[in-house]
């Protein structure tokens, strides 16, 4: 790890959902980050994973690869995977992909489908 | 404004050198954010532009260099005055050569990690060509105009792309 790599993601529990929160750009060099954390998060065995993205200006390939990774890894564990509050540049990542239709994407963390 | 300085031919305006380190994508990526607001893109198409050299970037990182942090990459930046307004960015490894036609394409309908990125290049840009350098390495021409994000096209849609695609 080098300056300028590191990125904070909070926790926080809710019943049987966990929420993490990444703060900024999400690129080559943050997404082993995250790619940890939701790891951390699944050992946990909560029903339900929320990644808040409100505060994720910017996502690359790698960042939707790292959670095209935990979305396979939380259906085979049996627990739900949302994404919430994307903003427009990361969202049209996922619709470019075709990934939008793959993923449980809401606007807010508490929000349905 | 265009003259001799913004035809393909002309010496780029920007030239530099960037060190393998992923790290240093976030700085690369607000040079060519400014350049391009510059030269007169709309926040769409900065965008669109900024992700298709990231993505260029980390593909080399990751594939060319195998994640070595000590490669160079080298990237140009020029202004196009035709076919209209745009900007030709060249970006220059010493990795392996390889065939650009055995690129692979990504298949969408598989729900995988990985193999996003040249995708992206290719739907993000105008122009997105792979060739060998005479010296060793590979190169990779990318063009983006400012009227190919100035509307509310799909972003599905690729524009045309010159003889880039397998």
């Amino acid at each position: 790890m080098t300056p300028g790599d590191t990125m904070t993601i909070s926790e926080e529990r809710q019943g049987g959902d966990l929420l993490l929160k990444p703060i900024g750009d999400v690129d080559l060099s943050r997404s082993p980050q995250m790619r940890e954390r939701l790891a951390k998060a699944l050992a946990q065995k909560p029903t339900r994973i929320v990644v808040d993205l409100s505060q994720v200006p910017y996502m690359d390939s790698s960042g939707v690869a790292t959670l095209v990774e935990a979305l396979q890894h939380c259906r085979k564990a049996g627990c739900e995977l949302v994404l919430t509050s994307l903003h427009p540049k990361v969202r049209s990542i996922f619709e470019i992909a075709k990934l939008n239709q793959v993923f449980k994407i809401v606007d807010a963390p508490g929000g349905g489908g | 404004m265009p003259d001799e300085q913004s035809s393909p031919q002309a010496p780029p305006e920007i030239q530099l050198c960037v060190m393998s380190q992923p790290r240093l994508l976030g700085a690369v990526r607000a040079l060519v954010e400014t350049f391009a607001e510059r030269i007169g893109f709309c926040e769409r198409g900065r965008g669109e532009l900024v992700l298709a050299i990231d993505e260029a970037m980390t593909n080399i990182i990751r594939h060319g260099y195998d994640h070595a942090e000590d490669c160079r990459i080298w990237m140009s930046l020029r202004t196009l005055a035709e076919p209209s307004l745009g900007i030709r960015i060249e970006i220059e490894d010493h990795q392996a050569s390889f065939d650009p036609e055995e690129l692979p394409e990504r298949d969408l309908e598989e729900v995988r990690p990985g193999g996003l990125g040249l995708h992206l290049i290719r739907r993000l840009t105008r122009t997105c060509r792979h060739e060998a350098r005479p010296e060793g390495g590979m190169r990779l021409v990318i063009e983006k105009f400012c009227e190919d994000a100035a509307g509310e096209s799909d972003p599905n849609t690729p524009s045309s792309s010159e003889g880039s695609h397998p």
